[in-house]
């Protein structure tokens, strides 16, 4: 007992100096106020949290939620058969598939998301395109669109939610699916009753990983989605930087961190109990 | 009932599974037994359907089964490892074939009920595999194959992993099981006691070749090859006239020196073993050591270095090849 805790030290060290901390300070400055040159004066007060409900602000927290969670399914639903087919494939495919998905780490993320940009404007590779085998006439509105974001987010954070899932499928017991398929099962069978229950951490793991990210990443918002598009982590970033309001800034984040570690709980359910019902099959 | 006709393996080139034909009898006990990479469990999953033979036939009861998909063969593999589901409770793993073939409901929890008390598990239903020791998830594995009451057993190694206490109540429990139950079990080990004391007919193997099949008593008694004649039970192999033979320790006989030995030999140990007695000769005219066993009846001390004279009957020489 006495010596799992001791090992245990250095690890809760590093999470109160990087975590708790710099979390308590940002739920401190959330309760204070500032003045005309953006210092924070320590007068205890709740002004960040009402401005906050401002019908503007609302909105854009609700946006926020709704793009975070569409890029979350979506990065799921294209990542799974991805996974799946890498994970199934042969070792030269493997590798091969392994490089692909992490190649576009070795360029920088910015120029990455610019590249977005050159397709999706409105003289872009893809209107152009588009056009010239006369399927419009008109180019399309693309980029500095919630679409643009989406695609954007789903493009960043898919290949982290991919190596996750990959990792849970490489660990998953094979022997389980010949055992399944010894039982009579088919392929899609064994899936569903095997291999998804047997990765479900690898999704939960990847879903809470690109979910967060998601609600953080305000650079491909400001590339991609023009001033329209802000998210929450747009506002947070103004606020600290332009605004110079960070008792707002930290209101919102504190605000944020609460709304996600909610629907992460009440997603951690909903897959817990799925489980409980996966069981009962057909 | 099930049989093998000329079924070979290769992996990548290599031969790992000679021309194998077997034919193995409805109700039979029989084991494939033989050291650790002779290819026991690459047939058993030739016969359950996860390795296609490069060349051959299998028949389940006349039928050619060799293209068929193991969800398709109406036998069941207990894996080495076991493999059960971890996500799921004993009661579930063992519902899961019968699910598969989506038996009515009240079937499937009469065929549960029957399986968990064959094997023992009734109070363990509601658990995990996690929550339960080698020997009961050993239980489970079986459970869950002999729900679906397949006309054959496959079972690879199912003891293998359990200690050896264990392994002996487990072995008395499976022939018995396989006895109530009446279907055939193939029987994949290692272990040649375990093979001697459980099966009907044993098949050696040795290198992906038979060396020999036969009852127990034959392999015992009667070994065609070296290799089986040493591989089950203790034996002393012996080279004469350009011909090789083998006899037991028990037929071996300790004699005087001067009373007409066919061989002379030193006493290097005397081991008492309870019910036996075993004496290590050394040889004096070949560089081997023979043992040679008496039962508890025969009370002459032996002193270690002592010189002593190796005999036997010509009826108890077992040839082996030349
Ligand atoms: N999928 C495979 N690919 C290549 N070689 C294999 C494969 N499966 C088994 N082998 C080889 O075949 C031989 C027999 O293996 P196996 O049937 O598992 O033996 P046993 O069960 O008797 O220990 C071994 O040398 C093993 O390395
Ligand atoms: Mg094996």
């Amino acid at each position: 007992m006495k010596k799992s805790s001791m090992g245990l030290l250095p690890v809760l060290l590093w999470l109160s100096l990087f975590l708790v901390v710099p979390m308590l300070i940002v739920v401190g400055i959330s309760f204070m106020s500032r003045d005309d040159l953006g210092n924070v004066v320590f007068h205890f007060n709740l002004d960040a949290y009402a401005t906050f409900f401002d019908p503007l602000y609302l909105g854009i927290y609700w946006d926020t939620i709704v793009l975070s969670i569409l890029t979350t399914a979506l990065c799921l639903l294209l990542s799974y058969p991805l996974a799946y087919y890498i994970a199934n494939a042969g070792p030269k495919m493997q590798t091969w598939g392994l490089a692909m998905i992490t190649i576009p780490f070795w360029i920088n993320f910015l120029i990455r998301t610019y590249a977005w940009v050159l397709l999706l404007r409105t003289q872009g590779v893809v209107n152009n395109l588009l056009i010239d085998l006369g399927f419009i006439q008109e180019p399309l509105q693309m980029l500095y669109t919630k679409g643009a974001v989406l695609l954007g987010m789903v493009y960043t954070f898919i290949p982290f939610m991919v190596l996750t899932i990959y990792v849970a499928l490489e660990q998953m017991d094979k022997k389980l699916l010949e055992a399944a398929s010894d039982l009579g099962a088919t392929g899609w069978k064994s899936f569903w009753h095997i291999t998804l229950p047997q990765t479900k951490s690898g999704i939960m793991t990847g879903s809470v990983l690109v979910y967060v990210s998601t609600t953080g990443m305000f650079v491909v918002t400001d590339i991609l989605g023009g001033a329209k598009s802000a998210m929450i982590s747009n506002i947070i970033q103004s606020q600290f930087l332009g605004a110079r309001n960070w008792p707002f800034g930290s209101a919102l984040s504190v605000i944020f961190v609460i709304t996600s570690l909610i629907l992460i709980a009440l997603f951690n359910k909903a897959m817990t109990s799925k489980h409980m019902t996966a069981k009962e099959g057909r | 009932m099930i049989e093998l006709s000329g079924v070979e393996k290769h992996f990548a080139g290599q031969v790992v599974v000679h021309p194998l034909s077997l034919t193995i009898k409805e109700g039979e006990f029989l084991t494939l037994l033989g050291p650790s990479g002779c290819g026991k469990t690459t047939i058993l999953r030739m016969i359950a359907g996860f390795e296609h033979p490069s060349k051959g036939k299998i028949l389940l009861d006349g039928a050619d089964l060799t293209s068929l998909p193991p969800n398709r063969r109406d036998l069941n593999l207990v894996f080495q490892h076991y493999a059960l589901f971890p996500h799921m409770t004993v009661e579930d793993n063992i519902a899961f074939g019968l699910k598969m073939k989506k038996l009515p409901a009240k079937e499937q929890q009469e065929r549960i009920q029957e399986a968990v008390a064959m094997t023992q598990l009734t109070p363990l239903v509601k658990r995990y595999p996690h929550q339960l020791s080698g020997g009961q998830q050993q239980r489970v594995a079986i459970a869950r194959a002999i729900a679906n009451k397949p006309k054959v057993l496959l079972l690879d190694e199912p003891l293998g992993a359990l200690d050896l206490q264990l392994r002996k109540n487990l072995q008395s429990e499976l022939k018995h099981l396989q006895r109530s139950l009446g279907i055939t079990f193939v029987y994949v080990t290692h272990d040649q006691e375990e093979a001697m004391m459980l099966s009907d007919r044993i098949v050696i193997m040795n290198s992906g070749k038979v060396e020999q099949i036969g009852t127990p008593r034959e392999i015992y008694a009667a070994p065609t090859t070296l290799f089986s004649a040493t591989f089950v039970g203790e034996n002393n192999i012996f080279s004469q006239d350009g011909r090789l033979f083998a006899v037991r320790p028990e037929k071996l006989k300790a004699v005087r020196t001067e009373d007409g030995a066919k061989r002379i030999g030193e006493v290097l140990d005397v081991l008492y073993l309870g019910s036996i007695h075993k004496l290590i000769v050394q040889l004096e005219d070949e560089p081997m050591t023979v043992s040679i066993v008496f039962d508890f009846t025969d009370e002459r001390p032996w002193q270690v270095g002592e010189r002593v004279g190796v005999n036997w009957n010509a009826e108890d020489e077992v040839v082996i090849g030349s």
